[in-house]
């Protein structure tokens, strides 16, 4: 049954982050980051973080995609872009397949050679569970309020440090109002 | 419904964290004031960012004084480390907020703009590096890293009259976001082969030998990817493809804060994981730090000679000296030796010195490029030497510096880490860091024959040398001949970063 699920929820993974990449409508490149979303929010669910599940539906799959899909409507759907061009040199795009699967392979040898090591040494990292329901959310502020208290603070400055970012590059300037 | 419990977290020394939030106190007056209050009086934001940072760095004064008497520790639930490590790094960071502010406020007049967010960008920016440079979790150590990383992307792009400038900001943002990928990979590896995120407790699991397998896959895969995203942050060779088109085209003074605050915060993380989350396994990312070594001096001092843009050759340069600074920590990494300490003590000193070198040089070179960034071209700086004596002796210095001639804290940073390579028997490395130091003594050259030597043609025009970045200037050459003649005092105290927190 376990294995089911992952198996399952890789395949909405995997299908959602290729059609990212590889849809060209715009639309349909932030529908599969749903879909994307939606299967790790069910991999959240079989691991039992049932409060992580529920966050990563509402404010990923919902609201930050909603807000995608916002900017790519005000944009403008139909304008797309361009993408015949070659912007990369003879050489580039074959060495890149080379390095990428290459590296592919190296990690995916890394991963599968080191599962019995991990079999020995992982007696799992404690979960909620499901006699005691709102134990993930105690578990989250220990993490958050305890343990990563700096890590939580530190997001506050990376947030700050993005509105500041998009206001910099997006704020048109009076002398560029007025070219002179 | 609702059981009675009460977190109690991690207490929180106020006073150690008191830079950073200096920093961040300075970042949000200037956030609110700015948006609040009507236009400020020219000048006051870099004066504000500038007076922030010095605050910081007299605090860590009094912190560097406290640890003296008290024992390095991690605080706040482990997540961060107090060392003087940590305390020097700071100290590096707030020294590069506080000249690239000064001079920033000279490069905003210069393009008849004005406004905060660059200063804002530049404090925060400084408080991802600090966490960074004190992270002891790789968790905070990411975080940082992006903070950073973000704020940088933006500076770089910050002019929205140069195409320049925009193209490196987006060259940057998307090999940023990629290096970013691969670290994070890396620590979720290591995480799935130690089961820890705190340095100090991954450094635990590993030593116990007959617990841990010697030659685990998934910590080396982890290892190496934690390593490329690090390497890419320090630009060396073979992840310096961004360093010369997004030192060309930033603004300058944006381009002297990457260069010295974005190199400090990533060596001294890099310094930081691999000394002591990764202690036990130093024969395994020993080689890789001296391959990233030889390749960066190598490359990076040949093809800096090859350049035409002042910009770019200190970019390669740059890259060269980044090849410098893993001399120490690949001397760092002997820790069989006594003098691996040497290393992490040489290290952390190029950096504080570096900072101060690359800030000057980088200043002169944007006030003889004015308005726009335009002439910055070997050809305009010829008869720089005739139309400001004052700014070509100036850069002089500071070249030399950087080439490493004795009497200028430039020979102080390169032999520091040379002897640490040669006392842990590095000998092979150290002789190609002093080739490499001769192949970019001739770059160095050439900028000063073209000030000195050359005769410009129609350009009589000296470049305006305004109040505040003549007062970095001179600060910088300052410190360059005081550190240069008087070097004891400062390796004295930079002796005691060797004890890591946590170690």
């Amino acid at each position: 049954m376990d294995l089911f699920v992952f198996v399952c929820a890789a395949i909405m993974v995997l299908v959602g982050a290729l059609g990212v990449v590889l849809r060209s409508n715009p639309v349909h490149a932030a529908l599969s980051m749903i879909l994307t979303l939606f299967g790790v929010a069910v991999l959240f669910v079989a691991r039992e973080a049932n409060f992580l599940a529920a966050v990563q539906v509402i404010v990923y799959a919902g609201a930050i995609v909603v807000l995608f899909l916002f900017v790519i409507m005000l944009l403008g759907v139909d304008r797309a872009e361009d993408l015949r061009a070659e912007p990369l040199g003879n050489i580039q795009r074959p060495l890149a397949l080379v390095l990428g699967v290459g590296m592919f392979a190296v990690l995916a040898g890394a991963i599968v050679r080191s599962r019995e090591s991990l079999r020995f040494r992982g007696e799992g990292v404690d979960t909620a569970t499901l006699e005691d329901a709102d134990g993930n959310i105690r578990q989250i502020a220990r993490s958050i309020f305890g343990d990563y208290v700096v890590a939580f603070e530190l997001t506050s400055v990376l947030l700050i440090v993005a509105v500041v970012g998009t206001v910099v590059l997006a704020r048109r300037r009076k002398s560029e109002r007025t070219p002179s | 419904m609702f059981a009675a419990e009460t977190l109690t977290g991690p207490s929180i020394p106020w006073f150690t964290l008191s830079p950073l939030l200096a920093l961040l106190i300075g970042a949000c007056v200037l956030m609110l004031g700015g948006s609040l209050l009507p236009q400020w009086p020219r000048g006051l934001y870099g004066i504000v960012t500038a007076l922030s940072a010095a605050t910081s760095i007299v605090l860590c004064f009094f912190l560097w004084d406290n640890l003296s008497d008290g024992r390095p520790e991690t605080i706040i639930g482990d997540a961060l480390a107090f060392d003087h490590f940590a305390v020097l790094g700071t100290i590096s960071i707030c020294v590069a907020v506080l000249l690239a502010s000064l001079t920033t406020s000279d490069y905003l007049v210069r393009e008849g703009e004005d406004g905060p967010e660059l200063f804002v960008l530049y404090l925060s920016a400084a408080i991802g590096g600090i966490v960074m440079v004190a992270a002891q979790d790789l968790i905070v150590l990411f975080l940082g890293l992006e903070t950073l990383s973000l704020a940088l992307y933006v500076l770089a792009a910050s002019n929205r009259r140069r195409e320049e400038s925009q193209e490196a900001g987006l060259k940057y943002f998307i090999l940023g976001g990629f290096s970013s990928a691969f670290f994070l990979y890396g620590i979720a590896l290591i995480y799935g082969a130690t089961k820890h995120t705190n340095l100090g407790r991954i450094m635990e699991t590993l030593s116990s030998q007959q617990a841990f397998p010697r030659n685990d896959v998934l910590l080396l895969a982890g290892v190496g990817l934690l390593l490329v995203g690090l390497a890419f942050k320090v630009a060396a060779v073979p992840f310096q493809v961004w360093t010369p088109d997004v030192y060309q085209g930033a603004p300058t003074p944006v381009t002297s804060f990457m260069a010295s605050a974005g190199k400090t915060a990533a060596f001294a993380a890099l310094l930081r994981v691999s000394v002591t989350a990764l202690e036990s396994r130093v024969d395994d990312w020993r080689p890789v730090v001296w391959v990233l070594a030889v390749l960066s001096l190598v490359v990076g001092s040949v093809l800096a000679v090859t350049q035409t843009n002042v910009k770019r050759m200190l970019a390669y340069s740059s890259i060269s000296h980044a090849g410098f600074i893993l001399l120490g920590v690949e001397a760092a990494s002997h820790t069989g030796s006594a003098s691996a300490a040497d290393g992490i003590a040489s290290a952390m000193t190029y950096l504080l010195l570096y900072t101060v070198l690359v800030i000057g040089t980088f200043t002169i070179v944007g006030l003889v490029a004015g308005r726009g960034d335009s002439a910055s071209n070997l050809t305009d700086f010829r008869g720089l030497g005739r139309r400001r004596p004052a700014l070509a002796l100036a850069l002089t210095v500071f070249l030399l510096a950087q080439a490493g001639m004795p009497l200028t804290s430039g020979f102080v940073a390169k032999f520091g880490v040379i002897r640490a390579a040669v006392e842990t028997s590095s000998y092979a490395i150290a002789i190609i860091a002093m080739l490499a130091s001769v192949i970019g003594a001739f770059l160095y050259l050439r900028i000063m024959v073209s000030a000195w030597m050359e005769d410009a043609e129609g350009q009589d025009a000296a470049p305006p040398v305004p109040f505040l970045s003549g007062l970095a200037v001179t600060a910088a050459v300052a410190f360059t001949l005081v550190v240069g003649i008087v070097p004891g005092w400062l390796l004295d105290a930079t002796r005691q970063v060797i004890t890591l927190a946590g170690r």
